[in-house]
This record gives C-alpha cells, structure tokens and sequence, in this order.
C-alpha cells in the first residue's frame, strides 16, 4: 500500500517535468515580456531589471537556473508583485482559496449526492423531477450571473450577509462564496448520482437484497456505496479545480485568493508566477487523482487485485 | 404428495406496460405448491415462467402490474405493501436467480452479506449472525469456510456463489425456496453439484422448492410435477413421470423433442486433411496488480489437432479449459506457440496482414449472438462487410444477390437485409452470424459455444442448419461447446479439454459410451443425457 502510493507519486515525476519544460518556453514564445508597459521603459533601466531577474542569459540557462531552484522548493521572484516572491504570494492566497473551494466541494458532494439519491429512488417522480430540473439550472446558469445575484438578495435586499471582502477569514464572508462555487457542483454531483444510483437500483444485488425482504435502509446502504464509485471518479479533477480558486468568484466578492493570479500572471507575462501556478495545479491534480484511486480502491475490492 | 398447500397461485396476471402498449406476459396461471415438494415451471424464454413468480413475491419490475391472488401458508401476498411484503420475503419465501455472478453485491464481504437477513428476520446480533452465516457457509459446502467468509464475491468462482446465494436464501428457514434457473449460467458439473445441495437441503429443511427452468433433464431428475408454460398461460401440468412419457400438449412433445438428436455421418477415410494443429501453447502473462506479483497462466498446454475435410471436431469441456483460447490459436487470433497448418500453408510464421487472404476460408462464429452483431448496421451491411475486404471487385448488385442467397441458405427471409439486428430473436440473430460466416464460402469454421445462448427447440434447428450446410459445402468445423448433447450432434471426434490439457480425445460414441477419464465420465454424468438416461 504505501509502496503503491511511493510508486505512483514517483511515476508523476516524468510527467510534471514534461509540463514544467512544455510551459517554460511556451510562455517565451509568447510576445512580450514582464516589463512590456504602454509607456516603455528607458533603455538602461531596462536592462538593469534584466540583469536583475536574470533574463539577460541565454534561455537555456535561464532554464537550468529555474530547475535549480525549483529542487529547493523556489518558485522565484514575482515579475509584476516585484516584493513578493511566488512562494510568499501562494502562502498568503492558497489557503483562502483552498478553504473556500474545500468547504463548497464538501457541501456539494452532501448535498448533491443526497438529492441525486433522492431523484434515483422516486424516479419520474415530482421530486425527481424537481431536482433534475434544477441540477439543469445549476449547470446552465454562469457563476457571474449566479454571485450578482446572491449579493442582490443576501447583501442588499435582505441584509443578512457581507457583500463581499475576506474579512480576516469570518464566516459570514465566505457564505455567499461557497454557494456560488458549490450550486454548479451541487448541480453535477446530483446528476451523476442519480444516474448511477438508477443503474445499481435495477442491478441483480439489489433484487437479491429485496428477495430477502431487507427494509429500505439496507438497500441504501448497498446502493449508495455503489452509485459513488462515479462520483468519486469526477471528484479528482473537480477538486484541484475549486482548490486553486475561481478568478469570477473571487473578483467578484472581492476575495484575496489565488485564483486571480492566473489571469494577471498571464496577462502581464509574470513568468515565474505562470510557472507557479502551472505546477502547482498540475501538483494537485496528481495528489487529488492518487487519493480517488485510493477511495476508490478501498470503496471497490474488485479493484485492489487487477 | 398428499401434504397441505404452502403456496397457491391463482388467476394470475402480470401486464407490463411498454412505449408500444401493454404486453400481458402472465396470463391468468393456477400453481400449486404443497409443503415439502419439488414443483418445475418448464417453457422457453418468454413463457413468463420467471415473471409469474417475481409477481407472486413482488418483485415486478416498476412497470409490471399484477392482479389474482398469491396465497403464502394461507395469508394472501399479492398487493401487500412492500413493508408487509419483507416481513414475508427472506422469512417464508426466497429466491435464487439465474445470475449468480452478479446476484451478490461485489463491495461487501460474503459475510456481511449473509448476516443481514439474519438480523432483520432472526433478530441476530451481529455477533451470532456472522456465527450462523459460518455454519450455512459450512451447511451449503463452501470449502475453507472460515475464510471465505471474509471473502469478495468476485474471490469465489460461479458455483460457490450460487453456494453462498442458497445459504442466504435459506438461513430463515422458509417454507418455500423459488429457483429461477439457478445452474443455467454453470458448467455441467457445477450444476450436478448446486442440484444435489438443493435435493439434499429439502430433504432436511422441509421447504418446498419452486423450480424454473428450461431444462427437461434436469425436471426430470428433480421434480414431483411440472408445469408446462407458454406464451404466459399453463398448457399442461401434472406428475413428472407422467408428462415426460406421455405428453398430451403438442407444445409439451415439442419440447421433449427438442434436444438435439442424431449423429453426423464420418467424412470418407481418404478426405484431405484441412487443419492440423500440433503442440500448440497459449500462455497468458497476467500484469501485476496493486497487491499482486506478475504470474503466468498456461491457457493451452500442448494440445494437437487435425480435421480432415467434411469433419467436425468437437471440443468439450469446462469454462476455462482453454476451449475457446484453442480455436482462437487455430484462427491466429490469439498469439500461440506450435505447428499450426491450414491446407498447404504453414500459418506459423504469418503476421497479420499475411494472414488476411486466408481469413476468407477460415471463420469463427461466436456464442453471444446479442454482443456480436453491430446494432447500428443493417443486416446486409453485416453479412456483406466480409466481401468489401475479401472480394472487392465485386459490384453492389453481386454483393446484394450474395447477401440474400446467404439469408436464404439460413433460413430467413432476404428481405430482412435491410432491417437491424434488435428486430431479430436470438436464434435469427444467429442464423445471421452463421449467414455472415458462410457467405465467404469458407472452407473450415471454428463454432464457439454457437447454441449456449438460445432455446432449446431453437438450438436444434440451429444444429440441422450448420450439419445441413456442412454436407452440402463440405466444410470442415472446429465445435465448441460445454453442451453435451449438442456436441453428440454435431461431432464425429471429441476432444476433452480440462485446465489447457487434452485429457481425452477420440470418436464421438467411444467418449460417450467408454470414457477412459473420471474427468469425462463426470462430464457426461452431469450433463442429464435423457436419451441415455432412457436406454439406461
């Protein structure tokens, strides 16, 4: 066991190198540079932050010197948060965003999977017939729609909840965010749920179980661990996506996650702060595919012996 | 049989509506079953033989509805609420399906498994049901009980798992067990075993048993009396030795004739030989598991063959003895080691594109007639797609007139080219295969398991077809099956085929009548053989 974990977590390595190298000179071939203003720079000044950053060798040194560093646990200096160093920026917005994304996928996965499980078994059904419409809407409706209007209704009209800011991390700041985030997975759990739990509700085990004459709370037990064998499949990639922060969500309420970091980095040809946020999705996405295999294999023993 | 009814069946009906209208599959039966007796419900897929007893223990799919009367030990069951009906389910009446690889939950343990009904219906501890589901595992025979109990259904093989479904289905003592074809997913022999328990465990539990099945040599064997069903309706019923000698339904006679008979005529001693295969080994390397090392596993061990022109060879034997992974090493279809040959050609050393001329006068047939038809080509697509590879030149109007002489030959209509193969019945479906097979105008055709899927009265014209072709074309057939009396049909030589070994090979009547191996005797023992078991 813990040597398959050793084993999977040293295959990943080959892959997050491959990426790492893909990323690093794709962002050079892209145009511009950190320093590209509307107004340019003077010429010496230029060259002087340049000398600075390093970008004054050669692309394949600066390559090597960025590899060196990465070994020590170094995402380098931001090029456009010029006091910030890219592990300073991460430690300070990770964990806001972290949180935020952890408690809507925590809820979502509640949530969903108890209405999935409700639809499931009073199929075409009012109730049914109400979530699935739902779960259609939570899906449709963009978040950027979705946040205004939370804040219209919780923050304006009714008054009960901050519209947006961290707020040092209090509690009535972070409700409207975590719904936004989790409505859209609540909608996706939901679904999935309900369509497995269809499938294992009409399958041989369970008519065995009702031949028996086992009350409905057995069938549950049975059926639910089954239904969830897809949902955590979808919950790897779900989660390394809301961990690592929603540029709307996070714009909109005003909320110092990492998730803007993304689209300003980009933007201004941040490249130590692309490459930083490259490997560390590329870093959760490895870990969050590992423990679903993990759950996976302890929810299904057919599994731990192919 | 004089004891008192335990179940009684009255009047029943069972409507399922479907997008097409209402489709009555039970149309108003009358069974009776007394305390402590063995009653057959016989018919052919659709008879509504299975669904009769999913009504009568609500058990209906959510579009069925049942009316009539079910009477358990006197109370009436039918249209009780689905709370009052698991007071009676799994306490007086259960059930065992058909399915058995699939009938238990594949992420619990056999243990948990067993131990719940003993909870909700004995009021069991945890404790004392795991005690008890020991000793039903110990009672149904499971081997090494104490660690089986501990064990994944996928860990057990397809007859332990019918084991382990009968411990479940009589750990509260019910006083009537319903069979729905329990063996027809299991090898003969594994089905003598579970036949044998079920005998053995009425005769010190007293329960009556309800047995649904299509198989006359297993009623025969079995049953105090039979029900004769078809088409949701009770053609005939009575004393099992009485329906068997003298049937009065022309349905009932049919399916008594209906196992397949006579024998093939030899091809003449000089027939050129076609096929031969000489020590041929298939070993599959099994990849390394999370918790398993890499281990090889020896699917064919050294099996030689050689069919001569117009003959068919018979290979019998268990699942997993290496019958099918045989004809596929034959075809070149599975990578093998050993001398196989096919007419003047070495095949040994082909790769796959030498090998696509040849494939014309070599072709397979396979057993799931469902799985094996594209379901989004039309019937003439299938059965033509062969001559698009293999005679391109040929024009669309050749090709169509191909296409229906080949539907003809099998006994279909050749209009149905242009039809799909979800409008077809499963043995259609196969006529369809075998057309799809034949219009190449092979010379040697390896038949796996080509009949295990269909009806018998549909399995014998299925064996009239393929002998009727073989004589007119003089092909020569590699045949399959786990079927005894189908293979007794259709073969001149039989191999026995036991763990990738020959354990015993010969003419078809010296291995039916002198096997020299337990291993065939036990193999033919099991099989039911009726027109044996008569002469006997």
């Amino acid at each position: 066991m813990a040597l398959y974990i050793v084993k999977r977590l040293l295959s990943a390595l080959p892959t997050l190198f491959i990426i790492i190298t893909l990323s690093f000179f794709l962002m050079r071939v892209a145009p511009g540079g950190p320093f590209d203003l509307e107004r340019p720079l003077e010429a010496k000044v230029m060259e002087n932050l340049k000398r600075v950053y390093q970008l004054d060798r050669p692309l394949w040194e600066q390559y090597l010197i960025y590899l060196k560093s990465l070994l020590h646990g170094d995402l380098g200096p931001s090029f456009y948060w010029r006091d910030f160093s890219v592990n300073e920026l991460f430690a300070r917005a990770l964990p806001i965003s972290m949180r935020i994304g952890a408690t809507a996928l925590g809820v979502a996965l509640v949530v969903g999977s108890l209405l999935g499980a409700l639809a499931a078994l009073r199929q075409n059904s009012a109730a049914d017939y109400a979530v699935m419409t739902g779960a259609t809407l939570g899906i449709t409706i963009p978040t950027f729609v979705v946040a205004p209007v939370l804040q219209l209704v919780f923050g304006l009209a009714l008054a009960w909840l901050p519209l947006g800011g961290w707020n040092d991390g209090a509690w009535r700041n972070s409700i409207l965010p975590i719904a936004t985030l989790a409505l859209p997975q609540i909608a996706i759990i939901a679904r999935l749920t309900r369509a497995s739990m269809i499938e294992v509700l009409r399958s041989h085990h369970i008519r065995t179980l009702r031949s028996q004459g086992l009350p409905l709370r057995y069938v549950l037990k049975h059926s639910l661990r089954a239904a969830a064998l897809p949902v955590v499949s979808y919950l790897g990639p779900a989660a390394a996506a809301l961990m690592t922060g929603s540029i709307v969500v996070e714009t909109i309420f005003a909320i110092p996650g990492i998730g803007r970091y993304f689209v300003d980095a980009a933007l201004n040809r941040d490249y130590t702060l692309v490459m930083g946020t490259v490997i560390l999705v590329a870093v959760l996405v490895v870990l969050f595919n590992l423990v679903v295999d993990l759950v996976y294999a302890w929810l299904d023993p057919r599994v731990r012996y192919e | 049989m004089t004891g008192e009814p335990v179940l009684e069946i009255s009047g029943l009906k069972v409507v399922f509506s479907t997008p097409d209208g209402p489709v009555d599959a039970v149309r108003g039966v009358d069974v009776s079953v007394r305390r402590g007796e063995t009653v057959a419900i016989v018919g052919e897929s659709g008879s509504g033989k299975s669904q009769m007893m999913m009504a009568s223990i609500g058990l209906l799919a959510s579009n069925g509805r049942s009316s009539g009367s079910v009477r358990l030990e006197g109370r009436e069951i039918l249209g009780l609420s689905s709370r009052e009906l698991d007071r009676v389910r799994g306490r007086r009446v259960t059930m065992i399906f058909q399915e058995p690889m699939t009938s238990l939950d594949p992420l619990f343990r056999i243990g948990d498994q067993l131990a719940e009904p003993l909870m909700v219906h004995g009021g069991l501890s945890r404790g004392a049901a795991k005690a008890r589901a020991l000793e039903l595992l110990r009672l149904v025979g499971i081997p090494e009980p104490e660690r089986r109990i501990q064990s994944y259904p996928h860990e057990l093989s397809g007859g332990q798992r019918q084991r382990v479904m009968i411990a479940m289905a009589i750990s509260n003592n019910p006083a009537v067990l319903v069979a729905d074809e329990p063996t027809t997913a299991l090898d003969v022999t594994v089905q003598a075993q579970i036949l044998a328990l079920l005998a053995d465990l009425q005769k010190r539990l007293g329960m009556a048993i309800v047995f649904i099945t299509h198989d006359l040599g297993i009623v025969r064997r079995f049953a105090d009396r039979v029900y004769v069903m078809r088409r949701g309706e009770v053609v005939e019923q009575g004393e099992t030795a009485r329906i068997l000698a003298a049937p009065q339904h022309d349905y009932t006679k049919m399916l008594l004739e209906a196992e397949p008979t006579g024998t093939k005529a030899p091809p003449p001693a000089d027939a050129p030989v076609v096929v031969s295969a000489r020590d041929v080994h298939v070993t599959f390397k099994m990849p390394a598991g999370m918790f398993k090392p890499p281990h090889l596993v020896r699917a064919v061990d050294g099996v030689s063959v050689e069919l001569k022109r117009g003959q068919t060879l018979g290979v019998v034997g268990e699942s997993g003895s290496g019958k099918s992974t045989l004809g596929r090493a034959i075809l070149k279809l599975t990578p093998a080691a050993g001398a196989i040959r096919f007419e003047d050609r070495n095949l040994a050393p082909l790769d796959r594109a030498a090998m696509r001329p040849l494939r014309k006068s070599m072709q397979l047939v396979f057993q799931d007639p469902f799985g094996s038809l594209s379901p989004r080509m039309t019937v003439g697509d299938i059965i033509t797609e062969g001559l698009l590879v293999h005679e391109p030149q040929i024009d669309r109007a050749a090709r169509e007139a191909r296409a229906a002489q080949a539907l003809t030959e099998v006994g279909l209509d050749p209009a149905s080219r242009n039809r799909y193969p979800h409008e077809f019945s499963g043995g259609q479906r196969q006529r369809i295969a075998i057309a799809r097979a034949m219009i190449l105008e092979p010379a040697f055709v390896v038949l796996d398991e080509p009949t295990s899927a269909l009806d018998r009265s549909v399995q014998r014209e299925i064996v009239n077809l393929l002998r009727g072709m073989q004589e007119r074309r003089g092909l020569t057939y590699l045949f399959i099956s786990h079927d005894l009396a189908v293979v007794r049909a259709m073969a001149d030589e039989i191999i026995v085929m036991k763990d990738g070994l020959a354990v015993e090979s010969g003419p078809t009547r010296q291995i039916y009548e002198e096997p020299r191996q337990d291993y065939t005797r036990n193999l033919i023992a099991a099989a039911f053989l009726s027109r044996r078991a008569e002469a006997a």
